[in-house]
């Protein structure tokens, strides 16, 4: 008697405390296979919820991954003045080179230009005429990944300020027009993900709030017997956590599967065009995300369910 | 133990199940509550577990008064508080091993520990050897048994219980009865609501009789 009403040390609760928790987890756990069936589809539902944002990221990590292969459309010319030197022009590259917002600056000296100009076009005869060569010193420039639409244009209008350069040529309209594109994907990317992780939060809410219905007289029992809100509560977070968790790697295995299903085809499409591309996979950040998001959901789902369910039962 | 003062309750669009009781149970004391059905005898267990809480009037166990004990501090109180049911209210789920752990695994108590008090209790209830058992393959008067062990086991200063005997034959009501005695002899309050006027009237443990939420006899504990 002495002894509780001193209570224990806080060690001694902490024990008690990461030992309840332990044992809840794992019981949680032992309940779910408990009821293979149930369990079973509502991981399956979970799986492919988390599975289609997840799918959806992929590919829109996949579009953007293959307009690198693209990413020459972004480039842009910088013609400079016709009297510029080379020294000029030299500099000016190495200047630009040393700015992050560009991932690549080639200098095509005039000479060089004037020499891909005769043996692409067809007019080398024509051009012997000439005394002098007509073109200037140009920069292929091309902006760094990531850049938007805007910034690739303040880009432009900024070069097109400096001393020496005379005109920047900028497909302005396509790279537009692909970064809406992407735009719109993503934001739907974010939509469905945000949609679907409310979907997620729900039905593991609804099947925590059967399982709570289901145990009612053991609750009322635990009530009884002085077991605390905390306590009560707990087997069911756990319960939801493990759901989400579940539902997180078998939704990973579900893309897995798809990507492995499509990689080949992909390979081979890309093969026809004369690409070298390879479908990227979650990677391990991707995949964590995945089914940690999965648990997080799960847990909040049940914790949604306890708190709306659980106060309700009191014995009587 | 316990001290009641006007305590009342009256239940939403019913009448008054108690009207203004005044009691007190002194530490150590084995008290009956009896009287007929409806009379109160329930809903006075309920104030003192904090199932309920009274109308009027004031509950005090233990040197709490039980208007002062705020919804998040009623399952340390009920800790302190040991319940005998009339259906048991066993887990069947469980072996009885973890039902009459439950009261320990609630309050974090170690692992060993809970199998050293749980097998204690066990033994002092007479069903030792049973841990593994499932509570349905046990007969009525076993799976009262577990039940007071459950009751028992967090060595509760106040055991109370509602008609624990309901379902049982004379025979075993009496060694459910002789156990509680056993539990008084240990020192524990008791507070038991029957209406098994004969068995208790046999033990001679003091008496308190309701009748329409009055106590209408109280013999002090004189035969």
């Amino acid at each position: 008697m002495s002894r509780r009403a001193r209570g224990p040390g806080p060690l001694r609760r902490l024990q008690a405390w990461g030992r309840s928790h332990a044992q809840q987890c794992v019981a949680a756990l032992g309940r779910m296979a408990g009821q293979p069936l149930g369990s079973a589809l509502t991981v399956a539902v979970l799986a492919i919820a988390l599975a289609l944002p997840a799918g959806l990221q992929l590919l829109v990590t996949n579009a953007r991954d293959l307009s690198g292969g693209w990413q020459s459309a972004l480039d842009f010319s910088v013609y400079l003045a016709p009297e510029t030197p080379l020294a000029d022009a030299e500099a000016l590259t190495e200047a630009l080179r040393t700015d992050p917002r560009f991932d690549d600056v080639t200098l095509v000296p005039a000479d060089a230009a004037l020499e891909e100009f005769r043996s692409l076009s067809g007019f080398g005869e024509a051009l012997e005429v000439l005394e002098d060569n007509p073109l200037p010193h140009a920069l292929v420039v091309r902006p760094a990944a990531g850049l938007d639409a805007v910034a690739i244009e303040t880009l432009a209008d900024e070069l097109a300020a400096r001393d020496g350069v005379e005109r920047v040529q900028l497909d302005t309209a396509w790279v537009q027009r692909f970064q809406a594109i992407l735009d719109i994907v993503r934001r739907l990317t974010a939509l469905v993900s945000a949609l679907l992780a409310v979907a997620v939060i729900v039905i593991i809410g609804n099947t925590i709030r059967l399982d709570i219905q289901h145990r009612r007289g053991e609750i009322e029992v635990m009530k009884l017997i002085g077991g605390s809100d905390a306590f009560i509560r707990r087997p069911f977070l756990y319960g939801g956590l493990w759901y989400g968790l579940a539902g997180g790697f078998v939704s990973l295995a579900l893309i897995l599967v798809a990507l492995a299903a499509l990689g080949p085809p992909v390979s081979r499409l890309a093969g026809l065009y004369g690409a070298d591309y390879t479908l990227a996979g979650p990677g391990a950040a991707g995949a964590a995300i995945l089914v940690g998001g999965g648990a997080v959901l799960g847990w909040a789902g049940a914790w949604v369910a306890t708190a709306r369910h659980l106060r309700a039962i009191e014995p009587a | 133990m316990i001290r009641c003062e006007q305590a009342a309750k009256r239940f939403p669009g019913g009448g008054e199940a108690l009207a203004g009781i005044d009691l007190q149970i002194d530490a150590g004391e084995f008290v009956f509550l009896t009287g007929p059905s409806g009379a109160g005898k329930s809903t006075l267990l309920k104030l003192v577990a904090l199932i309920e809480r009274p109308s009027r009037g004031q509950v005090i166990i233990n040197g709490q008064n039980t208007r002062r004990i705020g919804r998040r501090r009623i399952p340390q109180f009920r800790q302190g508080l040991g319940m005998v049911f009339q259906d048991h209210k066993l887990l069947a789920d469980r072996p009885v091993f973890d039902n009459v752990a439950l009261p320990l695994v609630i309050r974090g108590v170690g692992h060993r520990e809970v199998g050293r008090r749980v097998r204690a209790a066990l033994d002092l209830v007479g069903l030792a050897g049973r841990e593994r058992q499932a509570p349905l393959t046990l007969s009525s008067g076993e799976q009262q048994r577990v039940g007071i062990a459950r009751a028992v086991v967090g060595k509760p200063p106040l055991l109370i219980a509602d008609e624990p005997t309901g379902n049982l034959d004379p025979e075993l009501s009496l060694e459910i009865m002789e156990l509680f005695g056993r539990f008084n002899e240990l020192g524990v309050t008791l507070l038991i609501a029957s209406h098994d006027v004969d068995l208790i009237t046999r033990l001679g443990h003091r008496r308190v009789m309701l009748e329409a939420g009055r106590i209408v006899g109280d013999n002090g504990g004189a035969g």
